[in-house]
């Protein structure tokens, strides 16, 4: 019941000595965090290829990069497509396992029909005056989105650096992107 | 209404959808100095929510105004610094 510190702390408390080391690592710490290196970070990992799902990476990229964001896209598997100069004008929408989409399966399965469901969400596009992937894909690069393509599916896919647009880091793996998540204030997996 | 700011540039992103009025906003304010005011005429309905979102969480803007009229949605942004 006593309150007399004087002298007769228990074992476990901290002294004086380790309080005041640990107040300057904080002051250190936040003197950090509100320093110029305290830039909002994002960090994106894109995994699909279909038209749909290219957008949501896309749209984010930009967006955080109007917002002062400092944003990387790291781009895996089917998400390298949206990076590809040929193939990202090219992606594909399809209504097999899509039940929102107005055809059923047993018919969505049928040879052409992506043809068919792609163009007409791409007439949507047109007529809505959405963006495309690859304006935004452009814009987003104007404003700063680092790019990466995941260099063991370039390998697996067998593309070519050359392949990417302009702009479009190579030569990265999970480790670079692993370092921008731990580094980022939000972290996606589209 | 009388608008107690002078506009210094206008932006007609009139047509385009989400994100491009509120990434077009951001360049063309980029372009301003401190103090300017930028009108943004938009279509897109969802610009009143976005602009006025991109302008909390982004330094260095002050959204003055937002209308709505006739299916335009006027935004005044000012470049505080």
């Amino acid at each position: 019941m006593s309150t007399d510190a004087s002298g007769a702390a228990t074992d476990d408390a901290p002294s004086r000595a380790e309080l005041a080391a640990r107040v300057d690592e904080l002051e250190a710490a936040l003197a950090d965090a509100t320093g110029e290196d305290a830039e909002k970070k994002m960090s994106i990992i894109a995994t699909k290829g279909t038209l749909d799902m290219a957008y949501p990476p896309l749209i984010l990229a930009s967006t955080a990069a109007a917002f002062g964001y400092e944003v990387t896209v790291f781009h895996t598997f089917w998400g390298l497509d949206i990076l590809h100069e040929e193939r990202s004008s090219d992606l594909k929408l399809s209504s097999v396992g899509n039940p929102n989409m107005p055809v059923p399966n047993a018919l969505a399965a049928l040879p052409g029909m992506d043809r068919v469901t792609t163009t007409l969400m791409e007439k949507r596009i047109a007529d809505n005056d959405t963006a495309t992937v690859e304006e935004l894909l452009e814009t987003s690069l104007e404003m700063g989105v680092e790019f990466q393509a995941c260099q063991m599916t370039i390998d697996l896919m067998d593309y070519d650096e050359d392949d990417f647009y302009d702009g479009v880091t190579t030569g990265v793996g999970a480790a670079t992107a692993l370092e921008d998540m731990a580094d980022a204030d939000i972290q996606l997996l589209v | 209404m009388s608008a107690e700011f002078d506009i210094t540039e206008t932006l007609d992103v009139k047509g385009a959808s989400c994100p491009m009025p509120v990434v077009k906003t951001k360049t063309a304010i980029d372009d301003l100095s401190e103090g300017e005011v930028l009108e943004v005429l938009a279509t897109d309905a969802g610009s009143m929510s976005d602009i006025d979102g991109w302008s909390s969480g982004t330094e260095g803007v002050e959204l003055l105004d937002q209308a709505e009229g006739d299916g335009v949605y006027k935004h005044y942004v000012r470049k505080t610094e």
